[in-house]
């Protein structure tokens, strides 16, 4: 982990609610892992005062870049858009732990929503380069939040989508698509990122199955390097509760330990 | 050019210079990102008898120009602390500062005791001013009596330097100060959080899971000067501020005032390094006024002959 000042190749609106930048990442030695994150200053100014934790979506070892989709939502991310091609932008990170990939998980199954698709793009890549198998059910709003599929789609995912304007989010219809893809498809992991409802689902169906599952969790975030506890969760280990923090730890854990309350 | 003075002292403890983390805003962490020795202190999170699990979440919030937290002490307890967090900070020079709460005055002076009998701790800081741990913020460092006691009993059974950190959510500071000092204490720091609150007005819930928290950054740090200010004129103790320096002008305007020493918290959540960059800024300031000793800052705020007299 390191802060840099980063020279933004682009930053652009690529559908109705969501952006795309992509910065410069030659001055970082270090290995950037899926799953982890960059704490941004989205402002110069005081307001709005704390950075802002951001996955990476896309890791280019080659032209040395790394790439964020992210979500306009609040002030931050409001601001964020403000930066222009070229401009230096201010990173933290990388920060976390990220997701692991194990030799032996040929077949895997990532279930993602909203902008925690730009979070298993990120794994998709690197599943690509190792020859993984990897089958994607993506939830959204609508079509147009579903851009980053293409991106999964270009790794070699099988994709699946579902949305909230098609009628075919519903947890009971993500369940059936997941029975039947695990019918078809012998999985040997699944990973999951940006809904408590599906991450609760996926918990439930790889318990029964027995199939290993990671959840890259979101939560707002004090100082991203574990010092403040303010971004903390529990896991249940051997029966016992203890509360970890998600931006050391974590992000990622293993979708089983997660305590997910509603 | 000549050395630069950069040391102070805060009691029997010197500090080779001025600049060191607040409490809940520092820890082993941030190793890999500078060279604790460059600190004037190191001070690790706030330490409990027994472990604590902290809050609900939502912990933080950002507001203008700052952020409300209510972390709630999330703690491992003094076990760990001994075993693991002093241990640690031994390859270090930097003296440590132990922060330290508790529920009662006896176990304050109890923890004391304990902490200060291990290598490697060279003061203790009475956090008798959390903001998050009880209803309504209530917190021992309000009542000067209590504060006065407390500070009495842990000074009793150590001679480490004792710093009580004090609540700036008081009618007058300037009374606990006063009561610490009868307690003998070492010096004092000024301040821990401001009680505060926020709410979304979409979901017309309070933005902190404890309802309140306190707040902390630049939106504080003018209501800290004054403080300092007003600490400084009841009593000599050293004042370490503590309350939204960002910078190295904040920090000297803090000095002015009459801090002795600063502690950086929030500050390292925006900038990791900003210590490092106050404590540069504060080396070019001091050359840019040819000042060579940083001990001739302390207290020199020029306040000019009163013209106006406010009587009430």
């Amino acid at each position: 982990m390191n802060v840099s000042k980063l020279i933004v190749r682009s930053n652009t609106q690529v559908s109705e609610r969501y952006w795309h930048m992509v910065v410069d990442a030659s001055s970082i030695s270090e290995p950037i892992l899926p799953g982890q994150f960059f704490n941004i200053k989205c402002a110069d100014e005081l307001t709005p005062f704390l950075r802002r934790p951001f996955s990476i979506y896309r890791i280019n070892k080659q032209e040395q870049t790394i790439e964020f989709l992210y979500l306009v939502k609040g002030l931050g991310t409001q601001r964020m858009t403000h930066i222009a091609d070229g401009d230096e932008v201010d990173v933290f990170g990388p920060l976390g732990e990220g997701f692991t990939l194990e030799e032996r998980w040929d077949t895997i199954l990532l279930l993602a929503r909203g902008v925690g698709i730009a979070t298993l793009a990120a794994l998709a890549q690197e599943a690509a380069e190792r020859n993984v198998k990897c089958i994607a059910i993506l939830s959204a709003r609508s079509k147009n939040d579903l851009l980053a599929a293409e991106t999964l789609q270009g790794f070699g995912a099988t994709v699946y989508h579902v949305t909230d304007v098609a009628g075919t989010s519903s947890v009971e219809n993500v369940s059936s698509l997941i029975e039947q893809i695990m019918s078809d498809t012998d999985i040997k992991a699944a990973f999951t990122c940006g809904s408590k409802r599906l991450s609760k689902l996926l918990q439930m169906i790889t318990r029964e199955q027995q199939i290993p599952a990671q959840i890259a969790l979101e939560e707002h975030m004090g100082c991203a390097m574990g010092v403040c506890f303010a971004c903390v969760c529990d896991l249940r280990e051997d029966n016992l509760i203890r509360s970890v923090r998600v931006c050391k730890e974590g992000p990622v854990f293993d979708l089983d330990k997660v305590v997910l309350t509603s | 050019m000549t050395e630069l003075k950069l040391g102070v002292q805060i009691g029997c403890l010197s500090l080779k210079n001025p600049i060191m983390p607040a409490s809940g805003a520092f820890g082993e962490e941030m190793e890999r990102l500078m060279d604790f020795n460059q600190l004037g202190a190191v001070v690790p999170k706030s330490i409990t008898k027994y472990p604590r699990g902290g809050n609900a979440t939502p912990r933080v919030c950002e507001v203008s120009a700052g952020m409300i937290n209510s972390i709630g002490i999330q703690s491992k307890g003094l076990d760990y602390y001994l075993e693991h967090t002093l241990p640690y900070y031994r390859k270090y020079e930097t003296p440590l500062i132990s922060s330290i709460s508790a529920d009662s005055i006896d176990e304050y002076a109890e923890m004391a005791e304990i902490i200060a009998r291990n290598e490697g701790v060279s003061a203790i800081e009475l956090n008798i001013s959390c903001p998050n741990l009880k209803g309504n913020g209530q917190v021992f460092g309000m009542d000067p009596n209590i504060s006065y006691q407390l500070v009495k009993k842990v000074k009793e059974v150590t001679d480490k330097p004792i710093i009580a950190k004090l609540t700036p959510n008081v009618t007058s500071v300037q009374e606990i100060a006063l009561a610490c000092e009868s307690g003998n204490a070492d010096g004092l720091n000024v301040a821990n959080t401001i009680l505060a609150m926020a709410i979304d007005i979409h979901t017309r819930k309070p933005k902190i899971g404890n309802v309140m928290g306190g707040i902390s950054g630049p939106a504080v740090k003018p209501i800290i000067v004054r403080m300092i200010y007003q600490v400084r004129q009841v009593t000599n103790l050293p004042i370490i501020g503590c309350g939204g320096v960002m910078t190295a002008e904040d920090a000297i305007e803090m000095m002015l005032a009459g801090a002795t020493a600063i502690q950086v918290g929030t500050a390292s959540f925006i900038h990791p390094l900003a210590m490092l960059d106050i404590l540069e800024g504060i080396k070019e300031y001091m050359n840019m006024y040819n000042i060579k000793d940083i001990n001739e800052l302390i207290g020199q705020v020029d306040i000019p002959a009163q013209k106006v007299s406010v009587n009430s």
